[in-house]
């Protein structure tokens, strides 16, 4: 085996100047990682359904609790951010939004329509099922 | 996902040969295509699917199971699981790919990615048929 070169290493994060890109690209990875444990609850509460009331009460339980609450109000949250913020990297794909004022505004966009969605379902929700 | 080395020993082709065409992984660029297709997929999906949620919102387990066994809306949340599994499986590979650099722990992360999602595809699925044949 050869020796191995010790050759010049990339500078990491923390040399470059933060930016709301470089966030929400993160935010994008763990929002989708939370989603990927967020379906257990989707699975649990089909299933519930299917097996009978005695399960599905269970589910409501949760749900109608504060801890539960909390947690499908930030599983909707960050369904609704990693759509936005996916169709905004889709964009980028097609080669579309990299000029500096496009990329910004398509940042901003994700950031805040995610959160005005989430506030906006919940309003509905509530409305519809009058919070239980 | 075999390493250049553990293939080196034995095998007579160049590096490059190997990557040559579809890239080490024999694949090329289908995870990449698929996690699209499935981002398209569930960019259509998500206003039937929210639609669904609403309309079981405050309901009893009678009333939802009626709901969700209603053909519309079995063959709509059948559709979202089939794309939002499959796109998290490939998503949740790219970050073990990226983040877990031990060969062995990386190939049993992997393992356990497609285990998992396999398992609550396959659980949702089976909830949804058992409502749709209302046994």
């Amino acid at each position: 085996m050869t020796a191995r070169i010790e050759r010049p290493l990339s500078p990491h994060l923390q040399t470059y100047r933060f930016t709301l890109t470089m966030a929400m690209s993160i935010i994008h990875r763990i929002t989708g990682v939370a989603l990927y444990f967020g379906t257990l609850l989707l699975a649990w509460w089909l299933i519930a359904a299917a097996s009978g009331p005695a399960a599905y009460s269970n589910v409501q339980a949760f749900t109608s609790s504060f801890i539960g609450r909390l947690i499908v109000f930030g599983y909707t949250w960050a369904l609704m951010h990693h759509l936005l913020s996916g169709v905004r990297h889709f964009v980028w794909d097609l080669g579309y939004g990299f000029k500096a004022n496009e990329r910004e505004t398509l940042t901003w966009g994700a950031l805040i329509g995610g959160i005005s969605l989430t506030v906006l379902l919940w309003i509905a929700a509530y409305a519809i099922g009058g919070g239980r | 996902m075999s390493t250049p080395d553990s293939q080196g020993a034995k095998s007579m082709r160049t590096p490059l040969g190997r990557v040559r065409n579809l890239g080490s992984s024999h694949s090329g660029t289908s995870d990449f295509w698929r996690q699209r297709l499935t981002a398209v997929a569930m960019v259509l999906l998500i206003l039937p699917v929210i639609v669904v949620v609403m309309m079981l919102l405050g309901r009893n387990q009678a009333g939802a199971a009626q709901i969700l066994g209603s053909p519309l809306v079995a063959i709509i949340l059948l559709l979202f699981i089939v794309a939002s599994i499959w796109h998290m499986k490939i998503g949740m590979q790219v970050v073990i790919e990226d983040y877990v650099h031990g060969e062995m722990v990386k190939l049993a992360a992997i393992m356990a990615n497609n285990f998992f999602s396999v398992a609550v595809a396959l659980a949702s699925i089976y909830a949804i048929l058992k409502l749709s044949s209302g046994v």
